[in-house]
């Protein structure tokens, strides 16, 4: 049965209930507002986890040598990486060659297996470490770092390795070793560079023991996702991302501790030119160009002007603390 | 008389160096570098690092036009072929289309064009200073080529100008050797120094023997 109203079944509601228009309107936009944000956030992510994915696309040449994601904090970069046709053929591998293309023609002479580096001075573990065993040693993290040639150019490598620190903590040094010395393979019958006298060979390099302590120093055994190429120091090598490129020393065969500053190739070749520090210093210029700017490989055009060079090659948040009151322009 | 397999090649190469067509064809054959690098440029063929490919081979390239320019004069009396004069100042000009180039490309590329920060790094930077210095003589011997500028000079005032040369190639190689020091890779330079040391001394030598045999004639 229809039962009938006076107010044919629609109820209105009192004025006063009545939400105003611009209210209405307003409530509407903060709910755009707050999805919009949501969104944003979302997006955001997304695109660093695409910047972070980028770094994994491995180019198949090598070994696949995958790295878990790292906590070290500054550890991935969210610049983009340069290629890795140019990271694998613009290398400064002076047992190859001098020239820049030389490493990725000659390189494939240089036989990483067996490998073992000896660790020696003043550690609790000296001794011969097989590549196996160090491989293992600690997990493979992934590490996106810009890379700051003294020469003025840069690129964004993703590495595969850890902290050299774990290494370091394992062989236990002793309370008087202050610094490690880093040595590299000088084979003449494999590295045709070696037997012209433009470095003192074999090439060494070295850094302060608190250097080589900090998270970011990196013991890289691959780049790309990949084992590294031997024109980029396989089968390891170090990485550390706030100095000059040629700190970062490539297929170490001998780590030593010790207590005085260890004499490194290109400091004795050119005193004034390469210190021992060489940390990444825009205001330092090298005697002969200056330090102001870099090129990105790969990225920065012809007609592009040249990017500003960081202190310590943006890495200041991590490491401005190991150089506290030092004098950067004296030590540099 | 017997003629040589050799006598008949440099009679030929005398005859071609004769010929109208040959100016034009060695002015195209200096400008290939040139076309290398544009197409090398335009089609990603110089590397990783275009900019400091094109700084360095432009300098590479100025280097060895001043090699050839200084070898005219040697090769002209050796192989008794006085028309190779012809070509000596269409490569001179192109030591400076070199030179310029590479002043250009460090200019705009490494400095993109900011002429307060070139000026500074000439004063700055000594190699930078010795390269400009060479540029510099060398923008006065392009402009004094033509010849109404000999004519203006006096052959004899034009010739002790542009004796400069010489100089200019002791600071290019100055130029190259200090730049290389940075990395103690010298076997480039050395070529290039053995280069030139070999034109200007055989200058010296002949220069002796010439006034030796026959006092009050010199060769430049």
């Amino acid at each position: 049965m229809l039962i009938k109203t006076s107010d044919q079944g629609f109820v209105h509601p009192a004025s006063s209930e009545i939400t105003p228009e611009t209210l209405y309107q307003s409530r509407r936009q903060l709910i755009r507002l707050m999805a919009g944000g949501v969104a944003g956030a979302t997006l955001a992510s997304w695109a660093s986890r695409e910047a972070f994915a980028q770094a994994w696309a491995a180019p198949g040449q090598n070994p696949v040598l995958v790295g878990s994601r790292t906590s070290v904090a500054g550890a991935i970069s969210l610049e983009k990486v340069t290629e890795y046709k140019h990271a694998s053929s613009y290398n400064n591998y002076y047992e190859f060659g001098t020239d820049k293309a030389d490493p990725s023609k000659n390189a494939h002479t240089l036989k990483i297996s067996p490998w073992s580096v000896q660790i020696e001075g003043l550690v609790k573990k000296p001794g011969s470490y097989a590549l196996e065993d160090l491989l293992k040693l600690s997990a493979q993290e992934e590490r996106i770092y810009r890379l700051r040639c003294v020469e003025g150019w840069s690129m964004v490598i993703p590495w595969v390795g850890y902290s050299l620190a774990a290494l370091i903590k394992k062989v236990e040094p002793l309370g008087s070793a202050k610094y490690v010395e880093f040595v590299t393979l000088a084979d003449p019958k494999t590295m045709p560079g070696v037997n012209s006298r433009v470095l003192d060979w074999p090439y060494v390099e070295g850094l302060r023991l608190d250097e080589a302590m900090h998270p970011l120093t990196l013991l890289a055994f691959g780049m790309y996702g990949e084992v590294l190429p031997k024109q980029s120091g396989a089968p390891l090598r170090l990485v550390v991302p706030w100095k000059y490129g040629f700190k970062s020393a490539k297929s170490l065969v001998k780590i030593r501790f010790t207590d005085r500053q260890p004499a490194t190739a290109w400091n004795k070749a050119a005193k004034n030119e390469y210190g021992f520090y060489s940390n990444v210093n825009p205001d330092v210029d090298h005697p002969r160009w200056s330090q102001a700017s870099e090129r990105r490989i790969g990225e920065d055009g012809l007609f592009d002007k040249k990017r500003k060079t960081l202190l310590f090659n943006g890495y200041e948040a991590q490491v401005g603390q190991l150089y506290a009151g030092m004098d950067l322009k004296k030590n540099f | 008389m017997h003629q040589g397999k050799g006598a008949v090649v440099a009679t030929s190469f005398a005859a071609w160096c004769r010929h109208r067509r040959a100016k034009p064809v060695v002015f195209v054959l200096a400008l290939l570098p040139f076309f290398y690098l544009v197409w090398a440029a335009v089609f990603d063929q110089l590397g990783a690092n275009p900019s400091q490919a094109l700084v360095r081979s432009t300098g590479d390239w100025t280097l060895r036009m001043l090699c050839l320019v200084l070898a005219v004069t040697p090769l002209r009396v050796l192989t008794a072929n006085p028309m190779l004069a012809r070509f000596r100042r269409l490569l001179g000009l192109f030591v400076y289309f070199y030179a310029s180039l590479h002043l250009l490309c460090y200019g705009g590329f490494d400095m993109a064009f900011d002429v307060t920060d070139i000026a500074k790094d000439i004063v700055k930077r000594p190699f930078i200073l010795v390269g400009f210095t060479a540029f510099v003589m060398l923008t006065g011997l392009a402009l004094t080529s033509f010849n109404r500028a000999i004519k203006a000079l006096g052959a004899k005032n034009w010739q002790r100008l542009h004796r400069a040369v010489y100089l200019v190639a002791g600071l290019a190689l100055l130029h190259f050797f200090w730049m290389r020091a940075g990395k103690n890779d010298f076997a480039e330079v050395a070529l290039y120094a053995a280069v030139l040391a070999c034109l200007l001394v055989w200058r010296l030598w002949y220069r002796i023997r010439q006034s030796i045999q026959r006092p009050g004639l010199h060769v430049s």
